[in-house]
């Protein structure tokens, strides 16, 4: 996919003004952070599994090599196939091959974000094969020409009319008196028309939550059932998924997902989980005939061993962006990429470059909500502070900031002469704003000026004061 | 293909900066996934007895919208399936999975209950199955795919019926692995169903049916419990 | 107890009241307070900007002026949790330092949790008769679980009343640099706290970080808002006619 991320500071600009976007995000505020602190207080161990699910990733990142081996020899055993792949490329191509090897015309594909990574409909569609996206916020963006803006919600970003219009657009055969104007009439009418595309399909596309190496299954987690019709219905299953998806048993599969649907939806656990193991056994009425397991790489076998190697640790939730403030500012489209919110601001720089994607990391407060939701316990901020060292030592801040920090950390560093201006300054603040108490608009402060008054300070500084309550020997 | 899988393995090896594990560590890793250890496991649902267990199930089930009906035996099975059709409107047509256990409920009790056996097409309406276990934990059915169990019939259909034996309700997902462990390998496709097909991605707004059944409904046969389906009501 | 206080940039430039403040409390919790003279910042700017040289030298600084006593305090949960979590992780590659960090961090203490948790403070003599609100500022809250304790003293001043904001936890959009490298953004942030501020019907807005303050008070004031923004330990210590309340003149 694309990434606009360069264009971080207009694309929040354009989010904080899209009225519509507002609205949806205000939602998603109060919707999600709500049912995920009731979710958690019904579960008074949700704390000591989150220890425990982060135990698992990290050993087994520290043995991704043996588990990806066990995985694969176990996928082989029940029937299926793996393909590597390093690169997005050799992901689209090892897809595309396996769909010219059944003819394949239609395909239909669950929600992957892995899909999203490497442009794979677009490959698939620039070689005559339609891709038809069933879940339904994703079919809603395909319909729109939109990439998703959130990790479990695509379509986070739309009010209900937006949608109805984009029904009535591409609908041809919705009859304009049908009224589409409550939820309800929108799935419904989504429903009648994916159904014959389930049906009709040669290909069905997936992702993978989760990999389980001793089983060689793939786990996908969904409430709307597309999942499943997706890989049921064709004669060909394809899981799009990653490295790091990967956990030794289907016991600490267990563990992650008593955490996963809580963390992301507030659910005990989603509708459907599905556990899907190598292709129709002898024997049984339906399922598919192939199941191929596309294992990318892109960057994350990279990420091993350095400081960024906790985010491989991520199940895609979503409730660090459900927390985000900045996502609840901005939306997830001003991140630009496949990936938004903390996560993305994390990941995002590691898979396409800190040039290209080098806002995401800066545009944080470091409030820490998304460290403390997060359930397997990754370091968001302070990976982000890793990216920011990264900006800093390859000089890509703008000269006037690292001038202006520089000149700082100098003078903090020589407490007197520091002691010194702060007097000074507070002096002259002081004395400048003694009318008003605080400045409308200030020379070279007007990052903060433009959209706030600053305070004027008291006029002395507390060091002065001190000293002279010292010396003076005023008692307070 | 395999290139690339050498390289990644390599890849991976190179930033943890070490070479292929040795064979004892090997071993030590393939021991411990082959001794499958539980990791802590809730309290919830594993502290209760059988019957505690039953009605834990029956309440997080309806709390995620399935319906469910208790009858006292399996003779009233088809009595139950046809009162809730006719309850919801539904025409009295289902397809029933192959499963054997099921060829011991006379439908021919309800003869206008009209049965096919098999897997689900796209015109079917109605599913009805067993399943495998019951989880109490989270209200969670577990269904595995077979010959006599084609999982069309969990996603097709409008409508879901699931059969479920008190005996076959279980604590956690835990104690589901262990019970398909010893019932051979791992199937095609295990299916947690937590109530009907659902989406919130309109608005945050829950919607049922979006893909998957619109409605999940449980009879629950406990010859110990007082039957709850249609009587006092 | 040999207490040490920690100012912060800030306090010392903008509003030294709350440094007094706190030595108030401080002496009449029974301890015997000091403030070093060679102290500046902790760093925490140059940390978050990513340049760990500045920061070190800067904490580095603070470990000579501060090390010796039994405890620090700082009115500020923001600079506390930058030197208790924050300078261990800081000096991971040092090992020269990193002990002199380890042993230092448990003895920094944000003002309020210090006066509660370690003081045994359970009220304050103050009264102040105004309907109030609170903001948790981030720091304080998630790197030092400072939540309970300002609404313990603050449940013991005279005549005051505190009405929770549902949002109290979520980010004012202060951030450090954040605030002017992504002003939009951050003013949405704060937009929304002054919604919720309005909205509760209170006089008074308190926090225990005077850059959230300033923040928050600059909002409120930009849109001529009658709501008074103070610092928690201004309340406390009864000295809140010392000052007027952030933003206004005297």
């Amino acid at each position: 996919m694309l990434a606009t991320s360069r264009a971080f500071e207009a694309n929040a600009r354009a989010g904080l003004a899209n009225d519509n976007l507002q609205r949806a995000l205000a939602l998603m505020r109060t919707g999600f952070p709500q049912r995920r602190r009731l979710a958690v207080e019904r579960l008074p161990e949700f704390e000591v599994l989150r220890e425990i699910a982060k135990s698992i990733k990290d050993h087994t990142l520290e043995h991704l090599d043996f588990y990806l081996e066990l995985f694969e020899e176990n996928v082989l055993a029940s029937g299926g196939q793996v393909h590597w792949a390093r690169s997005p490329d050799e992901a689209c191509a090892a897809v595309l091959a396996i769909c010219r090897s059944v003819d394949a015309r239609i395909v239909t594909k669950g929600k992957s974000m892995i899909a999203e990574e490497v442009g794979l409909n677009e490959r698939l569609e620039k070689n005559g094969i339609t891709t038809v996206e069933t879940d339904l916020g994703e079919y809603i963006i395909q319909l729109r020409h939109e990439p998703p803006s959130h990790l479990i919600a695509p379509a986070i970003h739309l009010m209900k009319e937006q949608v109805a219009e984009t029904f009535r657009a591409e609908h041809l055969a919705l009859d304009p008196e049908r009224s589409l104007a409550e939820a309800r009439q929108l799935c419904d009418e989504a429903r009648a028309v994916l159904r014959p595309r389930f049906l009709a399909a040669d290909v069905g596309i997936t992702g993978a939550n989760f990999l389980v190496a001793s089983t060689g299954s793939s786990i996908i987690v969904t409430n709307e059932g597309n999942g499943d019709l997706t890989q049921t219905l064709p004669r060909v299953h394809i899981v799009m998924t990653s490295l790091e998806k990967l956990v030794p048993t289907l016991e600490d599969a267990t563990t992650l997902l008593r955490l996963l649907a809580r963390s992301a939806t507030g659910q005990e656990f989603s509708s459907y989980t599905t556990v899907s193991t190598g292709p129709r056994r002898p024997g049984d009425l339906d399922g598919p005939e192939q199941y191929h397991v596309v294992l990318l790489d892109n960057g994350r076998s990279a990420l091993l061993g350095g400081e960024f190697q906790d985010m491989l640790r991520c199940i895609r939730c979503s409730a660090c962006m459900n927390h985000c403030p900045v996502y609840a500012a901005v939306g997830g489209h001003a991140y630009g990429w496949v990936y938004s919110g903390p996560m993305g601001a994390v990941l995002t720089p590691s898979l396409i470059g800190v040039a290209e994607a080098g806002h995401l990391p800066n545009a944080s407060t470091f409030c820490g909500q998304c460290e403390s939701v997060c359930p397997v316990k990754i370091p968001l901020p302070k990976m982000m502070r890793h990216w920011r060292e990264r900006e800093f030592a390859e000089k890509l801040n703008p000269p006037v900031y690292r001038a202006g920090l520089s000149l700082w950390a100098w003078v903090a560093k020589r407490p007197a002469l520091y002691h010194a201006l702060v007097e000074l300054a507070s002096r002259a603040l002081g004395w400048l704003g003694r009318g008003r108490g605080r400045f409308r608009t200030l020379p070279l402060a007007n990052g903060w000026t433009a959209v706030r008054d600053l305070p004027a300070p008291e006029g002395r500084s507390f060091h002065s004061l001190w000293a002279e309550r010292r010396n003076g020997g005023t008692v307070k | 293909m395999s290139e690339a899988r050498e390289q990644i393995l390599a890849g991976i090896r190179r930033s943890l900066k070490r070479g292929r594990l040795d064979a004892a560590r090997e071993t030590e890793l393939r021991d411990r996934v082959a001794a499958h250890r539980r990791n802590l496991v809730p309290a919830r649902a594993a502290a209760l007895d059988d019957p505690g267990r039953v009605d834990l199930f029956v309440e997080m089930a309806e709390g995620v919208q399935a319906t469910v009906a208790r009858v006292n035996s399996p003779a009233a099975v088809p009595e139950a399936v046809a009162r809730y059709l006719a309850a919801e409107n539904l025409p009295a047509d289902l397809v029933l999975a192959p499963d054997l256990s099921l060829d011991d409920i006379l439908w021919d009790a309800r003869p206008l209950l009209r049965t096919r056996r098999g897997r689900a097409e796209a015109g079917d309406t109605v599913s009805l199955t067993r399943c495998f276990v019951a989880i109490a934990e989270t209200g969670t059915l577990m269904l595995i795919s077979g010959a006599e169990t084609p999982t069309t019939l969990n996603f097709l259909p409008d409508t879901h019926i699931v059969l479920v034996y008190a005996d076959q309700v279980v604590a956690t997902y835990e104690d589901g692995w262990d019970r398909l462990r010893t019932d051979g390998g791992m199937p095609r496709a295990i299916n947690f169903i937590t109530g009907p097909s659902r989406t919130g991605d309109i608005e945050q707004r829950i919607e049922l049916g979006a893909h998957g059944p619109r409605r999940l409904h449980i009879i629950l046969v406990d010859d110990r419990q007082k039957a709850t389906d249609g009587e006092s009501k | 107890m040999r207490v040490a206080l920690f100012v912060t940039c800030l306090v010392d430039f903008f509003r030294p009241t709350i440094g007094f403040a706190a030595v108030k409390l401080l002496e009449e919790a029974g301890c015997t307070l000091e403030v070093p003279r060679a102290q500046t910042c902790c760093g925490q700017p140059a940390y978050n900007s990513g340049d760990r040289a500045d920061a070190k030298a800067i904490a580095v600084q603070v470990l000579d002026g501060f090390e010796g006593y039994d405890h620090v305090v700082v009115p500020s949960g923001s600079c506390a949790g930058m030197i208790r979590v924050h300078y261990p992780e800081l000096f991971a590659d040092d090992p020269a330092v990193l002990p002199r960090a380890e042993r230092f961090a448990p003895r920094i203490w944000e003002l309020v949790s210090f006066l509660v948790d370690i003081c045994g403070m359970q009220t304050v003599d103050a009264r102040w008769d105004h309907r109030v609100t609170y903001h948790d500022a981030c720091s304080g809250l998630r790197e030092l679980g400072v939540k309970d304790q300002p609404r313990r003293l603050l449940a013991s001043v005279g005549g005051l009343t505190l009405k929770e904001l549902p949002g109290a936890e979520i980010c004012c959009g202060f951030g450090g640099t954040f605030c002017v490298k992504y002003p939009d953004i951050s003013d949405k942030m704060v937009s929304d706290k002054e919604a919720e501020i309005v909205g509760s019907g209170a006089e008074a807005v308190l926090a225990g970080d005077l850059g959230c303050l300033l923040n928050i008070a600059g909002k409120l004031h930009r849109h001529g808002r009658r709501i008074e923004v103070r610092h928690i330990a201004e309340v406390l210590a009864g000295m809140t006619e010392e000052v007027p309340p952030i933003g206004l003149p005297r």
